[in-house]
């Protein structure tokens, strides 16, 4: 049980990282990652929202396959989601407003982050069970800040060299980001020992 | 006259406003689906279905989805024709469901249709929504063949499976992970000169 977890945890974050090797949630990415603080209030509020979002669709889903309407995952999961990231803004928005003030446009973005969906479909998908779910979510979502993190420590030195014109803005940040998955593809030469 | 407008409309959605290398969304699609021209292909179309569907309804129900709750109610809207489209493609396309995965779900919270929704949708008649959401969607398969047709030549030596030189070379890098952020950034790059070198 124990090493089946920590498998989870290792491949979901490094080996298979949701941004590098699944694609999921670049828009967040690419769009977040300007300074290392922005960053890692992002990678934050996605490790919240996400755990959060993958402990409430698990018994979402139970409910639907009593219902025998399995074939609405996709819409029920989406409006879970979209009312739980309105309600993590209200409670940021009263308990820490720096935070809210630095992510204030993003957190209604984390909606449509496909990377919050997507998880909890995956999760689904894979037949994990509620504790697999959480630490399948927490992981990935610890992936993501690491991988956001990173962008941004890049981002910020980039700042200084010169880039030529038609590739600043996205076009650098996107090879770059292909870089970092390259260097990421590295992890996958290696075999866990159990 | 009703052909010189979907002519406009469609230069619009094609190339000045084009979704993916004008105004950068939808992005994850872009780079998951993108690893042959098939998937790309099939991704572009089931996008064009649910948008010029989801244009339509939401022009139709404009009047009535009051101003507070419109957000949640587009989404209803789009996630139906989301399902719609993914019962239909695992019904008559099960290879292309198995390779599209969870990215035919994940439409739902494709910015692009959100984006017409809000910006088009909501605020003009059928007719128009339902054109800019089937030009929207023409420029988004546009960009995803492309960069689906680079990859899958360069990546496996074939397009839509079929191998077209004569020798036999493989850039396998091209079909990972790293091949789909560097081609979009290249391409993306390659539009902005031409676009620099038009202006000036």
């Amino acid at each position: 049980m124990m090493s089946s977890l920590i498998a989870i945890i290792i491949t979901s974050a490094v080996f298979n990282n949701v941004i590098l090797g699944q694609f999921l949630g670049v828009c967040a990415f690419l769009g977040v990652s300007k300074a290392i603080s922005t960053a890692w209030g992002m990678g934050l509020a996605v490790i919240f929202v996400m755990v959060l979002a993958n402990a409430i669709t698990f018994f979402v889903q139970l409910l639907l396959v009593k219902a025998g309407v399995a074939y609405l995952q996709t819409l029920a999961f989406i409006l879970v989601i979209a009312a739980l990231v309105q309600m993590v803004e209200i409670m940021l928005k009263k308990t820490s407003p720096g935070l809210y003030q630095a992510l204030g446009i993003y957190l209604p973005l984390i909606t449509t982050n496909c990377a919050v969906l997507g998880i909890a479909l995956l999760a689904i998908k894979k037949n994990y069970g509620f504790v697999e779910s959480i630490v399948y979510s927490f992981a990935t979502a610890a992936g993501f800040t690491l991988a956001i993190v990173i962008f941004a420590g890049i981002r910020e030195q980039m700042r200084f060299s010169k880039i030529p014109d038609a590739m600043q803005g996205f076009p650098i940040a996107l090879i770059t980001t292909g870089i970092m998955a390259l260097a990421f593809m590295g992890f996958a030469g290696f075999k866990l020992p159990f | 006259m009703q052909l010189d407008y979907i002519k406009k409309e469609l230069h619009r959605g094609v190339v000045t406003e084009n979704p993916i290398f004008r105004i950068v969304l939808g992005m994850c699609p872009t780079l998951a689906t993108t690893t042959n021209a098939t998937n790309a292909l099939g991704m572009g179309l089931s996008v064009i279905a649910v948008l010029t569907c989801s244009n339509a309804a939401i022009s139709l129900l404009r009047n009535v989805i009051p101003n507070k709750v419109r957000i949640p109610a587009f989404i209803i809207v789009i996630a139906t024709f989301v399902t719609v489209v993914d019962l239909l493609i695992a019904a008559f396309a099960p290879t292309l469901y198995e390779a599209l995965g969870i990215f035919i779900p994940l439409i739902v919270v494709n910015c692009i249709i959100l984006g017409r929704a809000e910006a088009f949708a909501a605020k003009n008649p059928v007719y128009p929504s339902l054109v800019d959401g089937f030009v929207m969607g023409v420029g988004f398969t546009v960009s995803l063949l492309l960069i689906g047709v680079i990859r899958e030549y360069l990546g496996a030596g074939t397009l839509f499976g079929y191998a077209i030189t004569p020798f036999k070379h493989e850039f396998i890098l091209m079909s990972l992970a790293p091949g789909a952020f560097i081609t979009l950034g290249l391409v993306l790059a390659g539009i902005n000169h031409l676009q620099r070198s038009n202006d000036k």
